[in-house]
């Protein structure tokens, strides 16, 4: 089940790509300094040290040093790995051999949502932040759709690179690489593929310096390998967990922990539980037909944040059954102890039965309400009295 | 009248064996929809509540003279069931599956340009007319007929709003859950175009959610093409950059596609953009004069 798409770490994208024929410097991974001084020795000559987290702006947060050897690669692994940039922690660097620049240059391929196409964006200004180009410099971007069903044509190709005013190496490589890069979007089913820079070295290759790979999660079932990749350490251990069941799961800062089902209907209970003065403790979709064991562990990831005070449990069924989800609840409560208030609020398909379920069964810390308005401000009242 | 489905539907349900095809074929069934036929491959000759079970589309269209189908198929086999559906002749395709992979849908949402079909979806509740077709999962009990269309990317929302305008004797004509995936099969546009040429339809509900810039785009197409009033509402006012929220489509990423941009774009399109569901039945019934 899909909490978001999968960010790869450079050295894992790298690697996927030169399955695909884009050329790469050689590089390795380490997760000590130790490692990375032998990485750097292996190498040989200037090395770059880079920080793997799964943001940009490494950079200018001092996550890259370029290092002449071994004992300068040592210590600036030792400076940067445990180092926090914006709220991700350095576990691993990537040590990389250099190259001698001559040009650099910006190219990608994403899915446009708008033309339903894949839309590669490619520009002669690399080595910078794509969007403040796209302000300064609109004209020296060349924006083209490809036709999903024909794939990237040639005749494509050869625009692109004219129009960025490319000839010789530069020409012959930028198109090498713009086909590869175009069926490695295809064939590890990527929402994004980004080079940023794709160098011209002196010596006229053109290679793959610093690359971004972003994999849609639904198409993970028939990429196994890239699954594995998914980096549990990185994620929240409660959002883990989450998707581990199946449950959309996000944690936020409130103490107002928030269950649903349907991820529009959820959002909706988060804003009107802000509207009615309360702060949402996280967003949690159980999702299309939940069952009693869905809805337990969905009710032991919100309630196990500490800063919750109270729940709000909002169902408007459809293929979600309100008797289900009654029944669901009540095992809930029983099989985790859990004595926070819950306010529940049901509705749609099989609502009836739920509520009689419900009102049969009540335990003393579960309040109905009958609008998602009313159950709202119940559980900001609650939250606010100190529920535990 | 209505869009898209009516009393001239003759539905066909692919994966209609499937624990929710089933059930909601049943549900379908009740609200009187004609339902014509069922395909699932291997299981051809056998019937489902008196529904005839098809091995393929194209048997079942010959067999029934199907002209729609809802697709309850697993995420792996639902871009092929897609494709099945257009290349039978159905004018309108509704895709109930979530989690179709973004690069089987935009083949998809490049065949179909060479068809003359709507596809609904995917990863969506379906279409409901109310006393005409259900071609949905939506619970049928809310809705009530009447006047006011509905268009979401939101399923359980779209459920929320129809229940509070149909507890204040407000109607619909027809509701359409777009859905909440990157790559749909028609957008908010096409939906507000039926809308409007749709004699019986005298406003319409527009529900969006952060991510994107659909909403924009429709905001654009409503100042300058429609003449029925829209209310719109958007979710996720409270999500945080960079999250995806439950939709794959549902995610902050840039300015524009917050919940404050969109609603922003609405307004000053002349729409009347609710900040919470109950206050959209409040604004419609101001809309229709009531």
């Amino acid at each position: 089940m899909r909490e978001s798409d999968l960010d790869l770490y450079e050295y894992q994208g790298k690697e996927l790509l030169r399955g695909y024929d884009l050329e790469t410097l050689p590089g390795i991974v380490a997760g000590t300094p130790e490692e990375a001084a032998r990485a750097a020795e292996t190498l040989g000559g200037t090395v770059a040290v880079k920080a793997q987290v799964l943001i940009g702006g490494r950079g200018k947060a001092g996550g890259i040093a370029v290092v002449h050897n071994a004992r300068e690669a040592e210590e600036a692994a030792e400076r940067i790995l445990g180092m926090d940039i914006r709220g991700h922690t350095v576990r691993r660097v990537y040590v990389e051999g250099g190259a001698e620049i001559e040009k650099e240059y910006y190219l990608s391929i994403t899915v446009d949502r708008a033309a339903k196409k894949p839309l590669i964006l490619f520009s002669t200004e690399g080595g910078v932040d794509i969007e403040e180009v796209a302000e300064t410099k609109p004209g020296a971007i060349v924006r083209t759709h490809v036709d999903p069903l024909l794939g990237l044509l040639p005749y494509q190709v050869r625009e692109i690179v004219f129009a960025a005013g490319l000839s010789g190496d530069a020409a012959k490589g930028v198109g090498r690489t713009l086909n590869n890069l175009y069926k490695a979007f295809e064939g590890l089913d990527a929402s994004l593929v980004e080079i940023n820079p794709l160098v011209l070295t002196k010596d006229g290759r053109v290679l793959t310096l610093d690359s971004k790979v972003t994999v849609d999660d639904s198409s993970l079932y028939r990429h196994k390998d890239i699954a594995e990749l998914h980096d549990v350490e990185a994620a929240d251990p409660q959002e883990q967990r989450a998707q581990e069941v199946g449950l959309q799961y996000v944690k936020l800062d409130g103490n107002v922990g928030i269950l649903g089902n349907g991820a529009g209907l959820v959002m909706s209970t988060l804003d009107v539980v802000a509207q009615a003065g309360g702060e949402p403790a996280n967003f949690c979709d159980v999702g299309g037909g939940a069952d009693a064991e869905k809805i337990s562990t969905a009710l032991d990831i919100v309630t196990s944040n500490e800063q919750v005070e109270s729940v709000l449990f909002n169902i408007f069924g459809g293929i979600t059954r309100g008797d289900e989800v009654a029944r669901g609840l009540l095992s809930a409560i029983e099989k985790t102890g859990i004595e926070l208030p819950i306010v529940v609020r049901l509705d749609g398909t099989n609502a009836e039965e739920g509520r009689r379920i419900l009102a049969e069964n009540t335990p003393e810390n579960v309040h109905t309400e009958e609008t998602m308005l009313d159950a709202a401000r119940r559980a900001v009242e609650l939250a606010r009295d100190g529920g535990r | 009248m209505a869009i898209l489905v009516d009393d001239g539907t003759r539905l066909l349900v692919q994966g209609i064996t499937g624990r929710e095809g089933a059930f909601h074929t049943g549900r379908m069934l009740e609200s009187g929809t004609n339902v014509v036929a069922g395909v699932t491959p291997g299981k051809g000759g056998q019937d489902y509540e008196g529904v005839p079970v098809f091995d393929t589309v194209a048997g079942a269209v010959e067999a029934t003279g199907a002209n729609a189908s809802v697709i309850f198929v697993p995420p792996p086999f639902a871009a092929d069931a897609i494709f099945e559906s257009l290349d039978s002749g159905m004018s309108t395709v509704c895709c109930i599956t979530e989690g179709i992979p973004v690069h089987d849908m935009m083949r998809v949402a490049d065949y179909i340009g060479t068809k003359d079909a709507t596809l609904i979806g995917p990863n969506c509740p379906g279409v409901l007319s109310p006393g005409k077709a259900n071609v949905s999962i939506m619970p049928r009990d809310i809705f009530s007929p009447g006047k006011v269309g509905v268009v979401s990317r939101s399923g359980t929302l779209t459920y929320q709003i129809v229940n509070e305008l149909t507890q204040r004797g407000i109607g619909q004509s027809t509701a359409v859950g777009i859905g909440g995936d990157p790559i749909i099969g028609t957008n908010f546009i096409e939906i507000l175009g039926k809308f409007e040429e749709d004699p019986e339809t005298d406003c319409v509900v527009m529900i969006g959610e952060i991510g994107g810039n659909a909403e924009q785009l429709a905001a654009d197409y409503v100042r300058s093409e429609m003449k029925t009033p829209v209310v719109a509402y958007i979710a996720g006012f409270t999500a945080p950059e960079g999250k995806t929220m439950g939709h794959a489509g549902a995610i902050v990423s840039g300015g524009e596609s917050t919940a404050e941009a969109k609603s922003e774009a609405l307004r000053s399109a002349g729409i009347r953009a609710a900040t919470n569901p109950s206050e959209v039945a409040e604004l419609v019934a101001e809309a229709l004069g009531g």
